[in-house]
């Protein structure tokens, strides 16, 4: 308990400081000006979208293996943090687009992508509220989980080499690219910031979904056993 | 007995109970139709148009009308428990699993045999001489579409709304299989028809992933 008040203080300080930083510490940009900032939280909610998900990847396959619920709890958890970050790009993104490029939003691989993502994991979060049984919803929402996963690199290259207009990575991005030191100092704590924010969200949901299912269980254990009254439970009958 | 042997009697049954009454795929013939025939209405596209919007409109129809017919795939076998008695059978997952798919491309290209010589001549586009090169496109297609779509129909049938349900877990997964397709299919209607190798890379890429991924998760998706 100690520990989840102290780390949701320590990221809504970070998060608090990032976006002092993004707006005040960092330099103006040359051509874009104020609207550039908008980069310091758009980047840094793909990266926690891309980890959050990547998370939702690897519990799929680990509950698949073992079939421990913890697995599948932790994959709902992934896939609610990453949904919402994806959310956070694809507004941030247009909104910096209108501007510079002129347009909300084109058909471009990256856009488009991500969009696809969205789509797909709020289709993995359907399925998950539209099967009823707990062991079935974990198993084939797990087998989604993987083929919507598996999807991701084939909508990229297919998109790619449909027509792409995104601007080339700045960062690593070959000869001639890089930022202005203070950019990527003021950067690199959005992304901390952020991926922090993302964490604490995934865990305690994580959280509740393991009390959640510890609640069902022992529903069904009273009420198999007969040791109490439904009603008690909230399952008034009318 | 071998999983070879067991998907083809498999198979067998699935087309001898769709051949006895026919109804899926006379309905999801008409339903294809429709939305060619719709679509004529909605956007009233002059000769080079159609060539232009042609095969993104032939493929969003077989889509539209695939998304559908995958539906009674498994769910039909829940009228009688049929499927477990299936799993109770000394068979692998997998022969289940390729015989529904196998069954399904069969129908899925009939359905495409009836609508594309319709589409052509609906929509004025000159198909012969691209016969054998449109086959191979429209085989790599409807190979990722119903791999995927049979693998999709056993999970949406134990869900709540399922009928709406699958189209939404099908569709986004087919992007890439679309942009491809469109693209294979319209580098074969232009004035010097050359079938693009990208886009059939592309398509044979996306059949493998999901082929090689049913069939290592076939075990989980057929089970109690």
């Amino acid at each position: 308990m100690k520990g989840r008040v102290a780390s949701t203080i320590i990221v809504a300080a970070l998060i608090f400081f990032a976006g002092y930083a993004a707006l005040f510490i960092a330099p103006d940009e040359k051509t874009m000006h104020a609207i550039q900032r908008i980069f310091y939280f758009h980047l840094p909610s793909w990266i926690a979208m891309f980890t959050a998900l990547s998370v939702v990847f690897v519990a799929n396959i680990a509950y698949l293996a073992t079939r421990k619920t913890k697995w599948d709890a932790l994959g709902v958890a992934g896939a609610e943090a990453g949904v919402v970050c994806c959310t956070i790009g694809l507004a941030t993104g247009p909104l910096w687009a209108k501007p510079v490029w002129g347009i909300w939003w084109t058909w471009d691989a990256r856009l488009t992508t991500t969009f696809i993502l969205w789509l797909l994991y709020i289709s993995y979060l359907l399925l998950r509220g539209l099967l009823d049984d707990p062991e079935k919803k974990a198993t084939l929402s797990a087998i989604f989980g993987v083929f919507a996963f598996l999807d991701v690199p084939l909508v990229y290259v297919s998109n790619r080499l449909w027509r792409t207009q995104h601007p080339q990575p700045v960062i690593l991005g070959g000869n001639g690219s890089g930022l202005d030191p203070t950019m990527s100092k003021v950067l690199l704590l959005c992304v901390i910031a952020v991926m922090g924010v993302m964490i604490v969200v995934l865990l305690d949901r994580y959280r509740l979904e393991r009390l959640r299912h510890e609640f069902e269980e022992l529903r069904i254990e009273v009420e198999t056993c007969n040791l109490a009254p439904a009603s008690i439970l909230g399952k008034e009958s009318a | 007995m071998s999983t070879a042997r067991a998907a083809a009697i498999l198979l067998a049954k699935e087309l001898r109970l769709e051949f006895r009454t026919r109804e899926l795929l006379s309905a999801t013939i008409v339903f294809a139709m429709v939305i060619v025939v719709l679509f004529s209405f909605a956007f009233d596209p002059t000769a080079a148009e159609s060539r232009r919007y042609g095969p993104g409109l032939l493929w969003i129809s077989f889509l539209f009308a695939g998304s559908l017919m995958l539906n009674p795939s498994f769910a039909r076998e829940q009228a009688n428990d049929t499927l477990d008695a299936l799993r109770m059978a000394p068979i692998s997952p997998f022969a289940i699993l390729s015989a529904k798919m196998l069954a399904n491309f069969i129908f899925m290209s009939l359905v495409e045999l009836v609508l594309v010589p319709v589409f052509g001549v609906l929509y004025n586009v000159s198909l012969a001489g691209v016969a054998g090169r449109l086959i191979l496109v429209l085989a790599l297609g409807t190979i990722g579409l119903t791999v995927t779509g049979t693998v999709f129909s056993a999970i949406s049938s134990h869900a709540r709304m399922r009928e709406l349900l699958l189209p939404l877990l099908l569709l986004p997964i087919l992007t890439p299989l679309l942009i491809g397709a469109v693209e294979a299919t319209a580098s074969l209607l232009l004035d010097r028809p050359e079938l693009d190798r990208t886009w059939v890379a592309l398509l044979a890429g996306f059949d493998i992933v999901f082929l090689t991924a049913s069939w290592l998760l076939c075990d989980y998706l057929i089970e109690e």
